[in-house]
């Protein structure tokens, strides 16, 4: 079974973007062949770790590798900022999870990136653009300094609409101002692709509902197997229920209950961040004994009603 | 030799089996049962007639020579009964806990037209934890035979099929999603009916015999079923993925934080380990759950619960006693743990605690009409009947759908419930590649499932042109295997 021989996780990159986003690629040279735009993965740190997904930001076939882009802010991904390093092995990744995002016939699409979803977007993008369709690209981050991939999606998109909260690179505001633009310049846009925290999905949503364009977003909500078998990941889609685990991950965002998800994601919040906050006294109490190393500050889990933006 | 035994020489009554005092087990997660000890087996043993007629054996889904490994057991040779047992079943120390032997060779048996039938099940979980203790293991001498067989799933259906298939001189991959091969013996059924430990040593067991284990790989997604045969070079697949997707009950207030499946729960406590502080996932901790259904996944879950800290635990079902389809035993353990149970109650909504959590419940009662298409009185209704239920925690445990991976992503052909289509051999409708257990019949029994891994293995040595190689050898250890094997021929399907 060569062929299937499979991967350890082996951690073979790793970028800093900020303090708190960092990319890790992972060889696995099979899922690399079997990955397409808009998949997940569902990666264990360790033995005892929860198992959390992750959307696929990026495959790369000729060195056999899955790029995750991981945004620190519970116990799990802040262990793994420190524990994931260069050479050392995940315990698990089993993927590539979910239907793949349709890269439909689709002549002009606009796709739309904000914080955590920056990294999945691209993919997508790089996906119509090589079969041919015109992209536009809207990007948003919190600032400046938190902008990554521009490079690579300048490369893919034919136009490119970067937006910060503050201004301090492209436009300024969210991208829903970005969406609105791109809208107002072209006339003809068959699809938006939307990913990113759930409030700047909904957001998206709204900005096409009224030009009825039609408008996919990659739902991430709480899971356990992955495989469609413990129904927490369920969604309200229209009238009906689906699991986004199999089901998904991708759905028509103008039927997708956004308030329902938002609230089921926060089925864990104190516990997670309890066991956050036990994990980051942990930490403390080792920088004592290691004075080099510098206080882990704690950051506040995001609420999913909070706009979170940028890396 | 022993004098001929007659029903009335020997012990009249069952031997009883040990159980942990129900109040103190309703706060631990050891086992219930503690199993047998050599002097009970050996009483029980005794109470075996070693009928000639053997009802048991065909009562077995697996066709186990019961009789054959009591009489061992009853020759106080442990050993030798584990032998006689590893012949037809490497998972003894599972069977003997989770199998309904009340449906299956102990109702047939002999004894138990004039009294309580002997405890088949009781003395099989007590070879097989022997077997595991003293670290017996059975590795035949196999004969490769060059043929691959790829295994997707690694639960009861999957281990089964893996273990007749290896026995036979196959080269067997068995392929779990997972990051533990056991499938549902590991995620669903908790440690107090069946310790995780036990099956490690059965899974153990089938490594020994060559069997390997690929955990993290999502068939369907990773390869498909079609990839594996015309690109991994398997020459024969067993798709063994469950049923699991699990169904939810469609009421106002479904999907509100503290609504869960019994699933969720269950993976998250039992392979999960959420219950354990070292361990990282999360689980809630109900205070008053209520878990809707009365099946043997309902069962767990209650008693999960309840072993979690929840106060009160109630179990809410649409038809009555009679009707609900756990174990006799296991509802008898949920009661004496001090589960509720509320028959003849079906939910109509959950109710919101006005911060996205669950405040209760409302239900409706309900009378028996006519029998339904089950042969089970419809459960109806009472109009006006609706009453308030104050729980903070609801589990659906109301049974499973068929899981759409496998269909998503091959040209295999499905029932109209989306169950893969087989035929009495169990092979699907792509050469080379059978089908059993949940994803075939919908969700049933564990010794089913296995019942139907070592179906389809049969098919799958007759699709190979591979003779049994324990037929060969001739001898009374071709029990309760099928006896049209001996006409195989070594005629290989073209591939």
């Amino acid at each position: 079974m060569e062929a299937a021989r499979l991967s350890q996780f082996e951690i073979v990159a790793r970028e800093d973007f900020s303090d708190v986003t960092y990319l890790l690629e992972v060889r696995h040279p099979l899922m690399a062949k079997a990955a397409r735009p808009g998949q997940f993965v569902i990666v264990m740190a360790h033995e005892r770790g929860e198992r959390i997904p992750l959307t696929i930001a990026d495959f790369d076939r000729s060195r056999g590798t899955i790029t995750l882009v991981v945004q620190a802010v519970g116990k799990t991904t802040r262990e793994m900022q420190q524990s994931c390093k260069v050479g050392s092995t995940l315990h698990a990744m089993v993927g590539p999870m979910g239907i793949p995002s349709p890269i439909s016939g689709a002549k002009k699409v606009v796709c739309v990136g904000g914080g955590l979803g920056v990294a999945p977007i691209f993919p997508q993008a790089r996906g119509f653009k090589e079969a041919g369709t015109y992209v536009i690209g809207v990007l948003g981050f919190r600032t400046k300094s938190l902008v990554f991939w521009e490079d690579k999606f300048r490369a893919c998109c034919n136009e490119l609409i970067l937006c910060t909260d503050d201004g301090s690179a492209g436009l300024k505001g969210l991208v829903t101002e970005g969406i609105k633009r791109a809208i107002a310049k072209h006339r003809d846009i068959d699809e938006v692709v939307a990913i990113g925290p759930p409030v700047m999905m909904k957001g998206c949503a709204e900005a096409t509902r009224p030009h009825k364009i039609k408008t996919l977003v990659s739902l991430n909500p709480i899971m356990v197997d992955g495989t469609g078998m413990c129904g927490g990941c369920r969604v309200k889609i229209g009238s009906e229920v689906k699991f986004a685990c199999v089901d998904g991950p991708d759905f028509d965002g103008h039927l997708v209950d956004f308030d329902d998800l938002m609230t089921r994601l926060r089925r864990y919040t104190q516990v997670e961040r309890a066991a956050a906050e036990r994990w980051s006294a942990n930490c403390r109490m080792k920088d004592l004994a290691d004075p080099a190393a510098p206080a882990v500050e704690l950051l506040e889990l995001p609420d999913p009603f909070d706009d979170v933006k940028g890396g | 030799m022993a004098k001929k035994k007659t029903i009335r020489t020997i012990p009249q009554e069952r031997t009883p089996m040990r159980e942990q005092e129900p109040r103190a087990r309703a706060k631990n997660f050891e086992e219930v049962a503690c199993g047998y000890d050599v002097g009970e087996a050996l009483r029980e043993a005794e109470r075996c007639l070693l009928c000639p007629d053997q009802p048991c054996v065909s009562g077995c889904p697996v066709g186990i020579d019961i009789p054959g490994f009591i009489r061992k057991i009853g020759e106080n040779n442990t050993r030798a009964a584990y032998d006689v047992i590893a012949e037809t079943n490497l998972l003894a120390a599972v069977c003997g806990r989770v199998c309904p032997q009340e449906t299956q060779c102990e109702e047939v048996c002999t004894v138990g037209e004039s009294l309580e039938p002997v405890a088949i099940g009781r003395l099989e979980r007590f070879v097989g934890d022997a077997a595991i203790r003293e670290g017996w293991v059975n590795v035949p001498h196999i004969e490769a035979n060059g043929f691959r067989v790829g295994i997707v799933g690694s639960g009861p259906a999957g281990m089964a099929c893996a273990a007749d298939m290896a026995k036979a001189g196959c080269e067997v991959t068995v392929f779990e999603a997972f990051h533990q091969p056991g499938g549902v013996l590991k995620y669903g059924i908790p440690d107090f009916r069946l310790p995780n430990g036990v099956v490690d040593a059965e899974i153990e067991n089938l490594r020994r015999i060559g069997v390997r284990f690929e955990c993290n790989t999502l068939v369907g997604r990773l390869f498909t079923i079609e990839q594996m045969v015309d690109e991994l070079g398997f020459h024969a697949v067993f798709i063994g993925t469950g049923a699991g997707y699990p169904s939810m009950l469609g009421v106002p207030g479904d999907s509100l934080n503290g609504v869960l499946s019994a699933n969720e729960l269950l993976t998250r406590c039992n392979l999960m380990r959420a219950r354990d502080a070292a361990f990282d996932t999360p689980i809630p901790l109900g205070k008053r759950v209520a878990v809707i259904g009365a099946g043997n996944t309902a069962m767990d879950a209650m008693r999960v619960c309840l072993r979690l800290g929840a106060e009160k635990v109630y179990c809410v079902y649409r038809r009555s006693r009679a009707e609900c389809p756990a174990r006799a035993e296991e509802v008898h353990h949920a009661e004496q743990e001090g589960i509720e149970f509320h028959w003849l109650t079906a939910p109509v909504a959950i109710l919101d605690d006005g911060k996205g959590g669950v405040r209760g419940m409302r239900c409706i009662r309900m009378e028996l009409g006519a029998p339904d298409d089950s042969g089970r009185r419809r459960p109806m209704p009472v109009a006006g009947s609706e009453f308030d239920f104050e729980a903070d925690q609801v589990v659906y445990a109301i049974g499973t759908n068929a899981n759409p991976i496998i269909g998503q992503t091959s040209r295999l052909k499905l029932d109209k419930r989306g169950y893969i289509a087989t035929d009495e051999s169990l092979a699907t409708s792509m050469p080379g590649v059978f089908a059993g257990g949940d994803i075939v019949t919908g969700a049933a029994t564990v010794i089913e499932a296995m019942g139907a891994g070592r179906r389809a293995a049969r098919g799958m040595k007759a699709y190979l042109g591979l003779r049994d190689a324990a037929r060969a050898a001739g001898g009374e250890t071709l029990f309760g295997i099928d006896l049209g094997e001996r006409n195989f021929v070594r005629l290989r399907a073209a591939a």
